[in-house]
């Protein structure tokens, strides 16, 4: 593989990684703070890929990407406070099935106000074509990737300060591990929580602002991404927002270099002085390239943490 | 009162667009014309979840051409079609479970396209089960799964194929290519699913024979509806040097990999099967323009196109883009065989469309008795900007498609090592 391909994938699998993390993000807060797995949160994805197609339409892209997230947090907010936090008391799977079943509804929402096919969702013209400096040192790579990895960190970014270094990122953080103390304290704890929830629904209406645009804004974009981004917080360890970054880092790499490597067990063992041929037993199992068997990697990576370290990366708790 | 005006409209519309039919629709009925009855024709694909968008417009196309057939009694005086939806969600297993609805409800065709994957299973289990219960006998009238298999190593006399398969495709995809001097550098990207090897497998095989200059630089099996991001595919196409790029993936696989390529500023060109599906023109917009190629039986650009009418007062009636020809032939091909049998008993129609000769809505086409592989002249078209011959553009894109090259006939058809079995005829 040659410096430039090589860097192209490098920044592929970095930009790839940075979207998946903002999908990640708010997932794992979300967690962390509820004890809550999401499985809508995909959904809030595609509400923001559609609200930001809705908008651009009407009022622009620009204004979209701020207005968007905007009224995915509010919905978000409100799907916990009439939602979420009736069946809380009810215990944790009633809550996950309620999640389970909003995912279809907004599903079937989604279709029936935007139909089933795409919708023409496209790179604002300023943004399109490759970027101009690296294009100088031939590299080619989308001004678009760009701006997605320049959002995500600044997301990502300013999630550390509120969270670290402000007051209301101190509140949460101890509602987190002693709610019942930080109510005693007179904090509205369920009032945090919705905040919580709605913020996440919001980082994950972001990443489909940016990310609706990027690939293709249809019905079928929450499933797609569904699976991919369960792996990274069971990986990064359930509820630590750090794991989940360095997890979607590396996926974002394992799929761009997974995906274009012809590596095979066949060539590996070859080179370790084995005599291989068709006929040898397995021989196709073992002739598989990497690129071959890239989209299963992810999952293959999940199985390994969770047999080597269950709790995950940077997960704090056992179970 | 609307719904019989539309009928109506529809039915002139028909009847100016293929006037040949109707001539011998008037001899037919003195022959033993069954009397007053209902023919039902189950449409059995995804009507939920990821690939409903398609079946849904696709459910659309046979209701308009079932109302055709009842208009303009193609099929003898009186006798009226009517579609049947049922969902298979894509699944083969699902659809053979609603096989046997089909079998108990009493209806004796089936139309089913999307996936090879649920196509070869439901031509054996059709097979299987009109040899158990000859009184439940289906035909199976297949419309766009496209593995050679199915008329082939697979064929049976009870499936019909009515879209080109994908040796077919790829003949007359590499005919066109033939004569294109600034190909060299080939890059094959398919789905790792039956259609996809076979479409890499014939795109070696038939450019080794007509350009053996041409090299095969580099070639990739993407799983199934599961990729977002193609752009690493892309810069591995990149550095590969690939002037073309021969794909026969379709929804999100080709959506989504066309603006990958346009984003990566990927100049290489395109050639598809299915640029044309519902959703694809929108998702691809600017980003496929005067770069993708598609391979297809007809487009709405076609000079002399007399399936045009349909196509506006489809698009006028749904909003929704009418591109599945196959739907209405599949249709008037059954409803001819039916005319002629004199009945609408599957083994008698099965027999008679069986080698059948007619003139389709664009030209003579025939159902080829060998493999009941339909044949019919292929287009070659590139997706470009509206005005001049592209009358009509795709999805108000502003893009469309424009014919490239006509193949005939014989030159897409292809040999065929089927080797059928017959029923007895009744």
């Amino acid at each position: 593989m040659n410096l430039e391909l090589f860097l192209v994938q490098l920044l592929n699998g970095v930009s790839y990684g940075l979207l998946l993390f903002m999908l990640a993000a708010g997932l794992t807060l979300i967690f962390s703070m509820m004890g809550v797995l999401n499985f809508a949160h995909t959904s809030f994805y595609m509400v923001g890929a559609y609200l930001a197609y809705q908008l651009s339409v009407w009022i622009g892209f620009w204004p979209a990407l701020v207005l968007a997230p905007l009224l995915v947090g509010v919905l978000g907010a409100l799907v916990e406070q009439w939602g979420l936090r009736r069946v809380h008391k009810w215990g944790h799977v009633p809550e996950l099935l309620f999640t389970f079943g909003l995912s279809y509804i907004v599903f079937e929402l989604v279709q029936v106000t935007w139909g089933r096919a795409p919708v023409p969702y496209e790179v604002p013209s300023g943004l399109d074509g490759p970027v101009g400096w690296l294009q100088a040192a031939g590299i080619t790579f989308p001004l678009y990737r760009l701006f997605m990895m320049g959002v995500a960190v600044l997301m990502l970014g300013a999630l550390w300060l509120l969270l670290r270094r402000t007051r209301i990122g101190l509140v949460i953080q101890a509602a987190l591990t002693h709610p019942e103390m930080v109510e005693a304290l007179g904090h509205n704890v369920p009032r945090v929580f919705m905040l919580v929830f709605g913020a996440g629904c919001a980082l994950a209406g972001l990443a489909g602002v940016i990310g609706g645009n990027a690939f293709v804004t249809e019905p079928g974009m929450a499933g797609a991404v569904g699976a991919i981004v369960f792996v990274v917080i069971v990986f990064g360890g359930l509820g630590s927002l750090t794991g989940a970054f360095i997890a979607s880092l590396l996926l974002g790499l394992v799929d761009a270099f997974g995906k274009t490597s012809s590596g095979s067990l066949a060539g590996l063992l070859t080179q370790a002085g084995f005599e291989l041929t068709p006929q040898t037993f397995g021989y196709q199992v073992l002739a598989m390239t990497v690129a071959q068997v890239a989209p299963v990697l992810p999952y293959l990576l999940l199985v390994l943490i969770l047999i080597l370290r269950p709790r995950g990366l940077m997960g704090t708790r056992e179970n | 009162m609307r719904r019989v005006a539309r009928a109506w409209v529809l039915a002139v519309a028909a009847a100016a667009a293929a006037g040949t039919a109707v001539a011998q629709s008037k001899g037919a009925a003195t022959a033993a014309a069954p009397s007053a009855q209902t023919v039902k024709i189950a449409y059995l694909d995804p009507l939920s979840g990821p690939f409903a968008a398609v079946g849904q417009n696709i459910l659309k196309h046979f209701q308009v051409a079932a109302e055709i057939v009842t208009a303009r009694q193609l099929a003898g005086a009186g006798i009226k079609f009517e579609i049947v939806p049922f969902d298979s969600k894509g699944s083969p297993q699902e659809a053979l479970t609603l096989l046997r609805a089909i079998a108990d409800q009493g209806i004796h065709y089936v139309a089913q396209g999307q996936g090879s994957h649920v196509a070869i299973p439901l031509s054996e289990a059709i097979a299987r089960n009109n040899e158990r219960s000859p009184r439940q006998s289906i035909v199976l009238l297949n419309y766009a799964a496209i593995d050679p298999d199915l008329t082939n190593s697979k064929c049976n006399f009870w499936h019909f194929s009515f879209d080109a398969n994908t040796e077919m495709k790829m003949e007359a995809l590499t005919d066109y290519m033939r004569g294109r001097t600034e190909i060299k550098n080939v890059y094959l990207l398919n789905q790792n699913y039956s259609h996809g090897q076979q479409t890499a497998r014939f795109a070696k095989e038939l450019l080794a024979r007509k350009r053996p200059d041409v090299k095969i630089v580099g070639e990739d099996l993407v799983p199934l509806g599961q990729v977002r991001d193609f752009s690493p595919y892309i810069a591995k196409i990149r550095a590969s040097g690939a002037d073309t790029v021969i794909t026969g993936n379709w929804g999100t696989d080709l959506q989504l990999f066309v603006r990958a390529a346009r984003d990566a500023g990927l100049t290489a060109n395109i050639y598809t099967y299915y640029a044309g599906v519902v959703g694809t023109p929108t998702a691809m917009g600017a980003a496929g323009a005067d770069r993708v190629r598609q391979v297809s039986y007809w487009h709405p650009n076609i000079e002399n196109n007399p399936a045009e009418p349909i196509y506006v007062d489809f698009k006028k009636r749904f909003n929704e883009e009418w591109t599945v020809l196959a739907s209405y032939n599949s249709l008037a091909i059954l409803a001819e065989a039916i005319r002629r049998a004199g009945s609408a008993e599957p083994l008698k129609v099965a027999h008679t469309m069986s080698g059948m000769k007619m003139n389709g809505l664009m030209g003579e086409i025939e159902m080829r008795a060998t493999d009941h592989q339909l044949q019919q002249p292929l287009y070659i078209s590139t997706f470009t900007k509206a005005g001049g011959l592209v009358k009509y553009d795709a999805e108000k894109t502003g893009f469309g498609f424009r014919t490239e090259k006509v193949i005939p006939t014989y030159v897409a058809s292809t040999p065929t090592s089927c080797n059928m079995q017959r029923p007895a005829k009744p």
